[in-house]
């Protein structure tokens, strides 16, 4: 990233730098330290003092089972819902590179869902899963009480779980289609003549090649599922029937802010914070790994 | 081995026409050459036989099926694509065996006969290697080994070698030439490279803005070329082209007023007859200035090249150009006399541009 | 392309619509919905074509999740964020990549570090700040020992307070401090050749001539990427406004009312007029994206590299 041609100058690119660092300083370093802090002492919410106990808000939270019972769904709403919306959105941008007549508008229909707001497609998705309403609810008509994610924990972990893949279906189109289509196109004519099938070549040769950036969606969808799920919960389940919607973020918000446990809470966010940073590290490494072509 | 039939064929993207009409013949186990200035439609002619183009009009047959219809698997076809397009994820191995692989060749063959391909072109010490680990002229062998692996019917190559290096092209000439002997496979090469269509063709395809202009033995095109375009494209430096007429007493009367004596061309000097008049450089010779018909002409420069040289001249107003082999110094404006070689004479007609025999 | 069969080509579209429907259907159901009357929206199945009471439920909405005044705070807000951000950006990528000076990489890696930890991550102690965003001030001074320094010369103690709870400059700043923006910006100018910087030196261009006359209008399409992706996500956020402004009545912004709109457990299921609310609210960063397209794919895209 060096260049040869740079401008030397004390104090104007402090000058420009100041805003922004100022910024990160008050925004994102105090309060990621102060986490830090809180984590490892036992503090009053309003102020007062504070005793440092060490380890004891982690294992607090470690001996938890309903801690445990959060983490392993939350695992599981990552996995499945960025599972889905990669697979919905591979193989859409898989079909738009053929590049048909017409499939502009196709293109730009799918990049819609980026714009929604999480909360907003909640909300239409509240109704459209909604029982009593005349959508998914028409079921109950056929067999009564068949659908219910007001009471049954699974069905409205499957309500958000759609919903949240859904919602990523935008973005991870849009980086599938530009991968797809960054293949030189006489790759694909090679695999043709070798007489490979459209989709053996998606598997031999295309999947391949946009490994790279699959991976990195991978990890944006993880980290974007343990974090974004916030909105969508709340506005479709509250973490409920009974908690079985609760992720992480759910977690820490209800024990920190209406259970005013913020030690508890600020534990907790180191362990998201652990994981967030191990998965962006991950996708890190993996970027140096990318394939060239020629 | 296949012959392939090009009956009237034509291609349009949209609405904008890109092939004319062509019609080829080509025997089974010969060695095509296509050549044609840039745009001219070599390629697009090149992928509708390998299947990556659709045929708007017109049909081609590859052993005797059309094949339309056919999906580039079906058609038998290896080709040799210009950028190499090698699978760069995988090895050197897996690239050349690939197409084996696709095919369901049990393991043990593939690799006997991905071996024994990379023997043929020296690449056995770089299978495991990623293309991105291969210099330019390796890159290219792989791509010719994962063409002959599968044992085509036809081998297809887009120009295969303008991304390699003068040297290296001299060389994957005459593997290519090689390659073809031992093989025998039928061979339809894009180039715009003459010397290399010269020098690999056992028959020529000269195309110009969608259309054949000429097919022949590079020695028949050099000789006699079909028409104005061809006489101008091929050979190099270029023939000596001139735009007139035939006056009365049947001498050549050019553009700029000059006249020659071509009283070797009977029979087609019409007086009035617009014509263009060509003659290559080595057709053209210094003489003294007593003989029979000889050009005066004033030296402008002289290019050399080694063994011989070449006079650009000025001969009443038109350039001309002649290969000269004495080696005496010649300054610019001196004057000379030039006479044109009997047999080296071509005539085009100025309206459609067509050979005129005699 | 290659195999151009009819039949291929119809499983593409088909597919292709499928997903279409797909992606479709949330937005059509709330249009429809939002257009029913109550009774026709409880029907059971209910019917899929629109029907004729969409302006009634707009306006019910208007009036039950007070969107006009929230409509306005929201796009004060994203406004505010994309400005902000864009300057920002600009201005520190500028000094990153063009300056040198000893402290660079540091500034650099402090500046990106910040991508890793989305704000949700690290909410219970931002929240804390926003109570006293000179807070972190007050303890330098403090543990340097100024204050006390101050206190005994001039009798004057120092307290640093600015509360930025129920103010836009909270709903905006700690928004602002992220590095998206300033990592679109340093990708970008990365790919200024070092022949541009030389030749404006040569000219004798100030290095913020240099800027505003070169840099600036050469990334007019970053900053169109980067403006979409800024007001979409910032009109979007939910759980920090949610956080900040207590004074929901005056500071909150659109997104927030959502909850608001959906019928009660046990009250009216007037889902069509919850249904209309949505629709005001989904209708702006969609108009956006879908008018800004073709610039802010390739702002995200470059953003990967
Ligand atoms: N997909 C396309 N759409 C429209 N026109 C095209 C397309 N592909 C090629 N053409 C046009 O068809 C003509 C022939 O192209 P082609 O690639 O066959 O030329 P070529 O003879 O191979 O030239 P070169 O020597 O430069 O490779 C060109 O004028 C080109 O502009
Ligand atoms: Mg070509």
């Amino acid at each position: 990233m060096e260049r040869r041609a740079y401008y030397r100058n004390g104090w104007m690119p402090w000058l420009l730098l100041a805003p922004q660092l100022i910024l990160v300083l008050v925004f994102f370093y105090w309060p990621t330290t102060q986490a830090l802090y809180w984590a490892f002492s036992l503090e009053q919410p309003w102020g007062g003092g504070n005793t440092w106990v060490g380890f004891d808000n982690f294992l607090a939270i470690f001996r938890d089972r309903e801690y445990w019972g959060t983490v392993l769904r939350s695992a599981f709403y990552a996995i499945v819902s960025t599972g889905l919306s990669m697979a919905v959105a591979l193989t859409l941008a898989a079909f738009v590179d053929r590049s048909l007549k017409g499939t502009r508008i196709f293109q730009s229909i799918y990049v819609w869902p980026y714009a929604i707001a999480a909360p907003a497609a909640g909300v239409a998705f509240r109704f459209i899963f909604a029982p009593e309403s005349g959508l998914i609810g028409s079921v109950n008509q056929i067999w009564p009480g068949i659908w219910d994610p007001a009471t049954n924990g699974i069905h409205a972990l499957a309500m958000v779980i759609v919903c949240h893949a859904w919602l990523g279906i935008g973005y991870n189109f849009i980086f599938f289609l530009a991968a797809l289509q960054m293949i030189p196109r006489s790759i694909s004519e090679a695999g043709a003549m070798d007489g490979a099938r459209p989709f053996q070549r998606l598997i031999d040769l295309q999947l391949p090649l946009i490994a790279p950036t699959a991976f990195f969606l991978l990890i944006m969808n993880l980290i974007s599922s343990f974090t974004d799920s916030f909105g969508l919960i709340d506005v479709m389940t509250e973490g409920g029937p009974i908690g079985q919607t609760e992720v992480m973020v759910y977690k820490i918000y209800f024990d920190g802010f209406k259970g005013l446990d913020y030690s508890g809470a600020a534990a907790q966010s180191i362990v998201l914070m652990l994981l967030v940073i191990g998965l962006t590290f991950v996708q890190f490494k993996w970027v140096e790994r990318r394939v060239h072509y020629n | 081995m296949a012959q392939i039939t090009i009956k009237g064929v034509k291609k349009n993207y949209a609405k904008t026409a890109v092939i004319h009409g062509v019609d080829v013949n080509i025997e089974a186990g010969e060695f095509v050459v296509i050549l044609g200035p840039s745009g001219c439609g070599k390629s697009t002619l090149l992928r509708m036989i390998a299947g990556l183009e659709e045929i708007t009009e017109g049909e081609i047959a590859i052993g005797g099926t059309v094949v339309n219809k056919l999906e580039p698997r079906e058609r038998g076809c290896a080709m040799v694509f210009q950028n190499y397009a090698l699978y760069p994820h995988m090895t050197v191995r897996k690239n050349i065996g690939y197409a084996l692989k696709v095919a369901k060749v049990p393991k043990a063959e593939r690799d006997a006969r991905v071996m024994k391909v990379a023997q043929s072109v020296s690449l056995e010490p770089f299978l495991d290697r990623r293309p991105g680990e291969l210099s330019g002229g390796q890159r290219q062998r792989v791509a010719m080994a994962r063409a002959m692996v599968r044992e085509p019917k036809v081998f297809l190559f887009d120009e295969p070698f303008s991304n390699l290096d003068a040297k290296l092209r001299v060389a994957m000439r005459s593997e290519v030439r090689r390659l073809h002997r031992d093989l025998g496979v039928t061979s339809v090469f894009v180039t715009h490279d003459q010397i290399e269509a010269m020098t690999l063709a056992d028959k020529l395809i000269i195309m110009n803005a969608g259309k054949v202009e000429q097919i022949g033995k590079p020695t028949e095109v050099y000789n006699n070329p079909a028409s104005r375009f061809v006489a101008d494209f091929i050979g190099s430096p270029a023939m000596n082209l001139f735009e007139g007429e035939f006056d009365a007493e049947g001498h050549f009367v050019h553009g700029a007023g000059g006249r020659m004596n071509v009283s070797q061309l009977n029979g087609v000097r019409q007086p009035g007859r617009k014509v263009v008049l060509g003659v290559r450089p080595e057709g053209v010779r210094r003489t003294g200035a007593d003989t029979h018909g000889a050009i005066p002409a004033v030296v402008d420069y002289v290019e050399e090249l080694g063994a011989s040289r070449l006079i650009h001249a000025d001969a009443n107003g038109s350039r001309i150009v002649a290969l000269d082999n004495d080696s005496a110094e010649l300054k610019s404006g001196t004057p000379v006399h030039l006479s044109l070689a009997d047999s080296a004479l071509h005539l085009f007609s100025l309206e459609d541009g067509r050979r005129i025999s005699h | 392309m290659i195999e151009r069969s009819p039949f291929f080509d119809f499983i593409t579209y088909l597919a292709m619509a499928f997903g279409a429907l797909v992606v479709v259907i949330p937005f059509w159901i709330t249009l429809v919905a939002g257009s029913q009357s109550l009774q026709e929206v409880s029907q059971v199945p209910i019917s899929l074509l629109p029907s004729s009471h969409l302006f009634e439920n707009l306006a019910a909405a208007w009036t039950r999740g007070d969107l006009g005044p929230k409509l306005i705070n929201s796009f004060i807000v994203a406004i505010g964020v994309t400005v902000g951000k864009i300057t920002l950006a600009s201005l520190s990528a500028f000094a990153i990549v063009f300056f040198s000076f000893k402290a660079r990489m540091i500034c650099f890696w402090l500046i990106f570090i910040t991508l890793m930890l989305p704000l949700e991550v690290r909410i219970v102690p931002t929240y804390s700040i926003a109570a006293n965003a000179l807070l972190p001030f007050q303890v330098i001074l403090d543990t340097l020992g100024i204050t006390g320094l101050v206190q005994a010369v001039s009798g004057v103690q120092i307290a640093l307070n600015w509360n930025l709870l129920n103010s836009y400059t909270g709903l905006i700043l700690p928004l602002v401090a992220t590095a998206t923006g300033t990592f679109l910006y340093r990708q970008f100018f990365m790919t200024i050749p070092d022949e541009l910087v030389e030749a404006s030196k040569m000219d004798g261009a100030h290095p913020l001539e240099f800027f505003f006359d070169v840099l600036l209008p050469l990334s007019r399409t970053n900053m169109l990427a980067l403006a979409t992706i800024m007001f979409v996500s910032s009109w979007n956020q939910y759980l920090w406004p949610l956080l900040i402004t207590t004074d929901r009545a005056n500071f909150g912004t659109v997104v927030m009312q959502l909850k608001a709109l959906i019928p009660a457990q046990n009250g009216t299921p007037d889902w069509n007029v919850t249904m209309a609310g949505a629709l005001i609210i989904m209708l702006p960063p969609l108009l956006v994206v879908a008018f800004m397209q073709r610039w802010f794919v390739r702002g995200l895209i470059s953003r990967d590299k």
